[in-house]
């Protein structure tokens, strides 16, 4: 089992440095066969291992080796086993090794498969050390190393300027986000003397009152360090306030935008929110704020998707906004229900992205769904597979997406919550949306007459079977995991979670969900079916609705196009102010006031004065005779006065 | 290995070299510089060797001084040869050894003019370095100390840059003027305790009063070297005008020499006056990361750009140092040595583009990464490591000391953190703006990738932090026992509060007794 847990981890790294190390040498064949493999063996393994282990509800834990150790500071490396992880092994190394695959086809003509293969297994790596660790240490490394091949991956086509701004992007919002984290585990150390997932977990509730002095004031510590790490989970899953850099990630390859920027790392939040579970259940103030967050940010990103017409940037806000959904569940302590959201939506939102990249492919790498469209004939297994995805995206009755968007929104019905009600409406509202987006971009793509030049029309083609299967695959993922996993993760009487997944018996939710009134609980279907009918009347019988109501509302269209301005507000308020301030402080601060007053000050002071003393000494006699005289006088008088 | 004096064999090796170079006398320039380089080479080599070997014997579970060496030097006034290791130097101390080889490797093609004066003044400065590391008399100290200074204002002001003569006279009056108030206090320590051995001096408690002027003399000269806002501004001059290898070891070493000061010396000297000036040092420390950070954004120049980079990753060291907390202290030297491999390799990367275009403006470059993929991937990885990404050395200091800093002062801590997201930005941004986008100009494309030499350069740079970032326990380990001592120190004398102060004139009297005035 220890071994197993290794290769599945490892392997993947192994694959990066075989493709990094020796694909410009044995190439572009060699490293994708290598990647692949390696990644093929990790996710039978991974398989294995969740067999064995997932349903026996304990943690395990395979020890590496010493990290850090500073006196009572010890952190370790490790792969810590509970269903938890094992559910999250288990999809990441499945997605994972689709996209490889898909990738081959994708990739083709690319100058730079080897790279490209390589970071993609680094990423899997890297995710995989997130969701294995045993501590927050380890986690944090994951979680960097996730942000560093996201940041590869983004720029990876490093000859465009659009490309390297969104990867630098990525990055710096993600560190902000990183600072909450990185305090957060500092003031975790600080109250439990530990980071080791276990001996914190065990602590808790002897620290549930304690209160702690940070910056000015006294706060109440679980409170302060669940917050703090929540914020490490808005930068990572890109919620309101630090999402801007999402949409722009989708200037990476598709293949990246489906595994590391919808199905993988943007759940790594998700997945940090889901693993403190114990510590937020005594943290009430932080889950309000976590559903908070959550709703508006589902409602936001969907407002957004609604008029968007880069294919893969309605994509991308979905993703912010389904991230949303999934803290909504976990605000309201239905953990499981998070998880499960999580993995039915990694299926059909990689699925989604495969097919876009598919319609891409066709297109002769057109992303404007404006010049698409009446396509369908021609991509007729893209097509299927897409409305595949946007039936579980929408949460059509069973398609995966059903099941898990229903349970969050009834949780939040009936969680005893200040913002649970408003949590309720703000997801019915996003799921109306959700189903009138996810339509729009189907008709909008391969509906109605073709508006692409003759040029593309010509061109345009059925992707090969390489990639065809793993979107196959998904599509298959996307229909079944919702009713095969809705026992197993938030069955009324499911005991899954096990030790993985801790909720108070008073915040208990789950069970409470399966009982609302029927009215409740298929609002969410209701819903999906009034946007799918907007959606049809809009964009599928041709009307000028679209259009007029644009124009009408010129002001809100203009808001929601420019992505609720959160971009230009950024660059006017801190991007620019800083790079001022840059500037001034080293021209100004340390050119003119420092070096002015200090060096440059002194020594021109001191060759100033040693010109005049040099006037001194002019050589001639009487000058020094004339000299000595008045300082003889001087003295003299001097003397007779004292 | 008891009978052999090994660490002064280590030290002075290096002096021999240099004797070696001075005496092989020729007439041919060329093979003259062959030589030079190869007798360089060797010696540096077997310097490192040597200090592994020292290592290899180091017992890390003592916080005592190793491998002292004492002899008579000057009796009449007490004063002695008097050498040893303990956890704070060594890491220092083997970081220096490592550094000055790959000094010699890199110049080894860059350098073209008076080879082998510029070899001798690296060996000697070598020889200065490890003899102040390892100091344990304070006038052996600031011989060595002061003596860093005259190879390293030679390296700057003969095989620099165009500006050299201005930046050479800087850095020298910059630190000479703070050395020299560290002279003063130095004096006032000889006469205060009688001799002028450290390990004595250690344990000796000074006036409360007295310390505060003590401390501030010996911090004039500590924070010039590291240095701290704002005495900094002689370093981006020095840099940019020195030769990549002088470079390397200002970085990589000299800059630590301040640090070391305030471990060595500061901390437990002076436990009242450190305590009391702590708030003093947050503030300059957060105003170096900030600020430098933000400095650093604004550079059109590279190598400015890693030196204003260098006081900001400087800052954490100094917060980290008055935290006085096992974590913070020894995060400190972990971010010492982990700057100390980062930013060589850094200036080295500088360095190897600047051989090749002989131009050190950020935007003279753009789309290395196409001609030049191995180096985009070293200099990549120094970069990240730069940033802190964990997995790497920096990631290990830096969060030591933010944990460390969080015990003491949580405001501190939030705003040094801001430096993670700071130091990203010029430092993807400067990667960004050197390497990526389209190879459009024309004198950029037939830059030849790294050769052999260079790879050998910065391998051994990028395995140790690679491997520091995953193991740091080396290093960790080799620091507890020592570090330990000097909180336990520093604990007691504010606990203790000032019972057992000594009787200055006392002192002073029995010290001139015994040196029979």
């Amino acid at each position: 089992m220890n071994i197993l847990a290794i290769l599945v981890v490892f392997l993947p790294l192994l694959g990066f440095v075989l493709a990094g190390g020796l694909g410009e040498k044995l190439g572009d064949r060699f490293s994708q066969i290598t990647t692949c493999s390696l990644m093929g063996f990790s996710t039978v393994f991974a398989a294995i291992l969740f067999f064995q282990m997932g349903l026996k509800e304990k943690t395990f834990v395979v020890p590496l080796f010493t990290w850090i150790r500073v006196e009572l500071f010890d952190v370790s490396w490790g792969l810590q086993l509970d269903s938890l992880s094992l559910v999250m092994i288990t999809v990441v190394t499945l997605v994972s090794f689709m996209i490889h695959i898909y990738s081959i086809g994708y990739m083709k003509e690319d100058p730079g498969i080897p790279r490209f293969m390589g970071y993609l297994s680094l990423f899997t790596f890297f995710m995989l050390a997130l969701v294995t660790a045993p501590n927050f240490l380890q986690m944090f490394f994951g979680w960097e190393g996730v942000g560093l091949c996201s940041y590869l991956l983004i720029g990876y086509w490093y000859d465009r300027d659009r490309a390297n701004a969104a990867a630098i992007k990525a990055f710096l919002m993600n560190r902000i986000g990183d600072i909450g984290f990185v305090l957060g585990v500092i003031l975790i150390f600080s109250l439990f003397g530990t980071l080791d997932f276990s001996g914190v977990f065990e602590l808790v509730e002897n620290h549930q009152q304690e209160t702690i002095t940070f910056l000015s004031g006294n706060s109440h510590a679980l409170t302060l360090a669940s917050f703090l790490l929540f914020i490490g989970a808005i930068g990572k899953s890109a919620q309101i306030g630090l999402h801007t850099w999402l949409p722009d990630a989708m200037e990476g390859p598709t293949p990246v935008s489906a595994l590391i920027h919808a199905a993988t790392m943007v759940t790594a939040g998700v997945f940090l929110v889901v693993r403190i579970s114990p510590i937020l259940e005594y943290a009430p103030l932080t889950r309000e704020f976590i559903i908070l967050v959550g709703t508006v940010t589902a409602v936001m990103a969907a407002t957004i998707a609604c008029v968007q017409n880069d294919i893969k940037r309605i994509i991308a806000y979905s993703t912010c906004s389904q991230l949303g959904y999934m803290f909504m569940a976990a605000g309201a302590s239905a953990y499981g229900a998070s998880m499960f959201h999580l993995t039915t939506h990694a299926f059909f939102k990689a699925l989604l992205f495969l097919g876009a990249g598919s319609v891409i492919h066709a297109m002769s790498d057109e992303h404007d769904i404006q010049k698409m469209g009446g396509i369908w004939r021609f991509v007729p297994v893209t097509y299927a597979t897409m409305w595949v995805g946007s039936l579980a995206l929408a949460g059509i009755p069973f398609f995966s997406g059903f099941y898990s968007k229903d349970i969050i929104i009834d949780v939040n019905w009936v969680a005893p919550l200040i913002f649970g009600k408003f949590a309720f409406l703000g997801g019915i509202f996003a799921a109306i949306l959700t189903a009138f987006y996810a339509w729009r971009l189907l008709f909008l793509t391969f509906n109605g007459k073709p508006r692409a030049d003759e040029a593309v029309m010509g061109h345009i083609h059925e992707s090969p079977l390489i990639m065809l299967i793993p979107i196959v695959v998904l599509a298959i993922g996307s229909v079944l995991s919702g009713n095969f996993l809705e026992q197993l993760f938030v069955g009324e009487k499911t005991t899954f979670w096990g030790t993985a997944i801790f909720v108070l018996p008073q915040n208990e939710v789950i069970e409470a969900a399966h009982h609302v009134k029927w009215w409740i609980d298929w609002a969410p279907t209701f819903a999906a079916l009034l946007g799918l009918g907007f959606a049809t009347c809009f964009y599928f019988y041709k009307s000028l609705w679209p259009e007029r109501l644009s124009k009408t509302f010129k002001s809100l269209y203009a808001f929601l196009c420019n992505q609720w301005y959160f971009d230009k507000l950024y660059e006017s308020w801190f991007v620019n102010p800083t790079l001022k301030t840059g500037h001034i402080l080293w021209e100004g601060g340390d050119q003119e006031i420092i070096d002015g007053f200090g060096p440059n000050g002194i020594g021109d002071l001191s060759l100033k004065s040693g010109g005049i003393l040099c006037r001194f000494q002019t050589g001639y006699v009487y000058h020094y005779a004339f000299a000595m005289i008045i300082g003889v006088v001087v003295m003299m008088t001097w003397y007779f006065l004292e | 290995m008891d009978s052999l004096p090994l660490l002064s064999i280590t030290i002075f090796l290096p002096l021999l070299g240099a004797l070696v170079i001075l005496l092989n006398w020729g007439n041919k320039e060329r093979s003259l510089a062959i030589n030079a380089r190869w007798v360089a080479l060797w010696t540096s080599l077997v310097t490192f060797v040597l200090a592994l070997i020292l290592w290899w014997h180091f017992n890390p579970i003592s916080g005592e001084f190793q491998f002292e060496e004492k002899l008579q030097w000057m009796p009449l006034l007490d004063i002695s040869y008097h050498v040893g290791l303990d956890g704070i130097s060594l890491p220092l101390f083997l970081l220096s050894a490592l550094l000055i080889l790959l000094a010699v490797l890199v110049s080894w093609s860059s350098i073209q003019t008076k080879v082998p004066e510029y070899m001798m003044a690296f060996l000697v400065l070598e020889t200065f370095l490890l003899g102040m590391f390892s100091a344990l008399d304070f006038i052996l100290f600031y011989v060595f100390f002061e003596g860093v200074l005259l190879p390293m204002f030679l390296i700057i002001g003969i095989w620099g840059g165009p500006d050299r003569i201005y930046a050479a006279m800087k850095f020298f009056l910059y630190t000479l003027l703070g050395s020299v108030l560290s002279l003063l206090a130095i004096i006032y320590i000889y006469f205060e305790v009688g001799s002028s051995d450290i390990p004595t001096a250690l344990i000796t408690s000074f006036d409360p009063q007295i310390q505060t002027w003590l401390w501030l003399a010996f911090f004039a000269s500590f924070a010039v070297k590291i240095p701290m806002w704002p005495f900094h501004t002689w370093l981006p001059d020095a840099h940019v005008e020195a030769p990549t290898a002088g470079s390397v070891v200002l970085a990589g070493i000299l800059l630590k020499m301040g640090g070391y000061g305030f471990i060595r010396f500061s901390i437990p000297m002076f436990p009242e006056a450190s305590s009391y000036f702590t708030p003093l040092i947050f503030t300059l420390s957060i105003i170096a990361i900030i600020y430098m950070s933000l400095v650093a954004l604004a550079q059109q120049d590279m190598k400015k750009l890693i030196a204003y980079a260098s006081v900001a990753h400087m800052g954490f060291v100094t917060l980290g140092i008055f935290t006085v907390d096992s974590q913070g202290m020894e995060g400190a030297i972990m971010q010492m040595v982990s700057h100390g491999l980062v930013s060589a390799a850094l200036f080295i990367c500088v360095g190897v583009v600047y051989d090749r275009l002989h131009s050190r403006e950020i935007a003279a470059y753009g789309g290395l990464v196409h001609t030049m993929p191995r180096y985009a991937t070293f200099f990549m990885f120094f970069i990240l490591a730069s940033i802190g990404l964990p997995g790497t050395s920096g990631f290990v200091g830096e969060f030591l000391v933010l944990l460390g800093t969080f015990q003491v002062n949580s405001l501190a801590t939030v705003l040094a953190s801001t430096g993670m997201v700071l130091g990203a930005a010029y430092a993807l941004w400067l990667y960004r703006r050197v390497m990526f986008g389209p190879l459009v100009k024309p004198s950029l494309k037939s830059l030849s990738d790294l050769n052999w030499r260079e790879d050998l350069v910065f391998a051994p740079l990028a395995v140790s932090v690679l491997v520091l970032g995953l193991y740091p326990l080396p290093i960790l380990t080799m620091a507890e026992a020592s570090v330990v001592k000097v909180i336990d120190q520093f604990n007691l004398a504010l606990e203790g509060g000032g019972e057992e102060l000594v009787d200055t004139e006392k002192t002073l009297e029995i010290a001139l007794v015994k040196r029979g005035f």
